[in-house]
């Protein structure tokens, strides 16, 4: 396995496309960081974003781990760019000629897909720590540990559309037109919820709420970590005040969101397993 | 250990198309073999499907006499398919670094490649930069690095300029010198009369002759003559039995020889009947004329 992640690695680090990456999506979290600390002034009093107890644990695991969330595009192009390109550069065929079996160059990007996974974890979670320990009022272990499951749905989700980008690397073969499949599955995922709340709605039936969201990739992916706004103090208030009929939020990650995300990862590696088996080269 | 690959009725459909139709052959330590056939023969299909890139349809191949799995047994080949795979951004000496991480071995090696095939002065350039000649020449280096039982080439020279050219083919009569086994593919005859002693030739996917490139086609070679006197010449040479077929082309007559016989002794007979030669030469059938033969129907 070491042998496996250790090729796959030699790979990463001298291809240039992935360093860029690497250097953006480790500039954005730093800058992420900061903004805890730009003053904004309302009504000539400063304040800084830290005020609004963003960073107070727990709530910065869920905060930090919701916005991050977002930068998983920038290692996901690394994946597909990294994949695509071994079809071609042709290298993926020399590589098999050079006497690594299909199994085990899948397994050498499967491994380093969980690698990059776990490393972003670990980077948010250190960025988290770091922003808590400077401007949460709680600092009481107990509190500081609290509430961690969302670092493991931040990897979760991370590990599906890692998968995901692998599987399209394989099938399209070309980065450019990888990256254009993710997308345009987006898009189609996003028509079939706009369909099925319409549907629901009309008919007032639970397709999207009771199964469209747990079973689409891409749904219960983005549904493992649940918008965290309203949990924060100000607007908590404000909603408090003011209470809306109906309007209910959990923030709890479901059992329902983790199975289907390891389903649909164990089928992205099987399919591209499938796919690289079956092709000639 | 006496077999390095063993293929059995190996076939390869594209479709409706016949790519490699049901062939069989062995490599045997030591040789130097050469796989010949036109473009589209199916020479780089048999190849791939032995070097696992390619799924036969049917049929089946053992390396080493099936002592380890295909994978494994490709990591103590060294393979070169049509043209130069790498990364393009990584320099050489990165790329072969990866190669030997693949095949698990040292990179003690990479170096003494490099030297042989001359690109040590330029190990640290991207392969990107790299013309054709050189990408070619450090798949060579790459498939040296793990000492291979055996070194696959395909069309090694395809696409090069005549120096290109003759710096791979020094370079493969170099290895071949040193004793180990190569499977050269190519349709340059040229180029495998002048390196290997074993021939399999493929047309259309079917396999027509595997055996010593010498014994390819049972025959003694040409004479060609010409005289003052064509017609006397022509019934001179009927009579003779070591003609098997007589071609007239120019005013020059191609005696096609059915046993061996020597210029002198022509050149004395004629000379006996009042028959004065103008021009008389002897020529061994090149590879090149037993490969048309073979093919022709």
């Amino acid at each position: 396995m070491l042998r496996l992640l250790d090729i796959e690695f030699h790979k990463f680090k001298h291809s240039k496309s992935s360093k860029v990456l690497t250097i953006i999506y480790l500039t954005i979290i730093v800058v992420l960081m900061l903004t805890g600390i730009i003053p904004i002034t309302i009504n000539g009093e400063k304040y800084a974003l830290s005020d609004l107890g963003l960073f107070n644990f727990p709530l910065v695991w869920h905060l930090s781990t919701y916005f991050a969330s977002f930068l998983k595009v920038f290692i996901a192009i690394v994946i597909v760019s990294l994949t695509a390109s071994e079809y071609s550069n042709r290298t993926l065929k020399q590589n098999l000629i050079d006497g690594l079996s299909k199994k085990e160059l899948l397994l050498s990007k499967v491994y380093f897909t969980i690698v990059l996974a776990i490393t972003a974890t670990v980077i948010v979670f250190l960025a988290s720590l770091i922003l808590g320990l400077i401007y949460s009022d709680f600092d009481e272990p107990s509190i500081i540990f609290s509430q961690m499951g969302y670092l493991g749905g931040f990897f979760l989700a991370h590990l599906v559309f890692f998968t995901f980008c692998l599987f399209a690397g394989i099938l399209v073969k070309r980065g450019a037109f990888a990256l254009g499949l993710v997308f345009v599955y987006y898009i189609f995922e996003s028509i079939i919820n706009a369909v099925a709340k319409g549907l629901d709605t009309y008919y007032d039936w639970n397709i999207y709420d009771g199964y469209l969201v747990h079973i689409l990739p891409l749904n219960a992916m983005s549904n493992l970590i649940k918008q965290p706004f309203t949990k924060i103090d100000l607007v908590k208030s404000t909603t408090s005040q003011i209470p809306i009929e109906g309007l209910e939020f959990t923030y709890d990650i479901e059992w329902l969101d983790i199975i289907s995300v390891l389903i649909w990862s164990g089928l992205f590696v099987y399919w591209s397993f499938a796919l690289l088996k079956r092709r000639d080269l | 250990m006496k077999n390095i690959l063993e293929v059995n009725h190996l076939h390869k459909n594209y479709g409706a198309l016949t790519a490699v139709n049901k062939v069989s052959f062995k490599i045997e330590k030591g040789n130097v073999y050469g796989i010949l056939g036109p473009n589209g023969s199916g020479k780089s299909t048999t190849l791939g499907m032995v070097l696992n890139v390619v799924n036969p349809t049917s049929g089946s191949y053992k390396w080493f006499d099936g002592s380890m799995s295909t994978h494994d047994a490709l990591k103590k080949i060294g393979a070169i398919i049509e043209r130069p795979n790498f990364y393009p951004s990584m320099n050489a000496v990165q790329n072969l670094k990866l190669v030997c991480k693949i095949k698990g071995v040292a990179y003690d090696r990479i170096d003494e490649t490099l030297e042989l095939v001359g690109l040590l002065s330029r190990k640290h350039s991207p392969f990107k930069t790299y013309s054709l000649g050189m990408k070619q020449r450090l798949a060579i280096a790459s498939a040296l690095l793990n000492n291979p039982e055996i070194l696959i080439l395909d069309e090694p020279t395809n696409g090069l300029d005549p120096q290109g050219i003759r710096q791979i083919r020094d370079l493969i009569k170099h290895i071949a010198k040193s004793g180990t086994t190569i499977l050269l593919a190519s349709h340059l005859l040229d180029e495998v009369e002048k390196v290997c002693s074993h021939v399999i030739v493929l047309r259309q996917g079917n396999m027509l002759y595997q055996g010593r490139v010498d014994q390819m086609v049972q025959n003694h070679g040409s004479i060609f003559l010409s005289s003052q006197n064509i017609a006397q010449l022509r019934s001179f040479l009927n009579e003779k039995s070591f003609v098997a077929e007589l071609i007239e082309q120019d005013s020059l007559l191609e005696v096609k020889l059915s046993s061996p016989v020597t210029t002198a002794q022509i050149n004395k007979e004629a000379f006996e009947k009042g028959i004065v030669l103008t021009e008389l030469a002897f020529k061994k059938q090149s590879l090149e004329d037993q490969f048309l033969e073979l093919t022709k129907n």
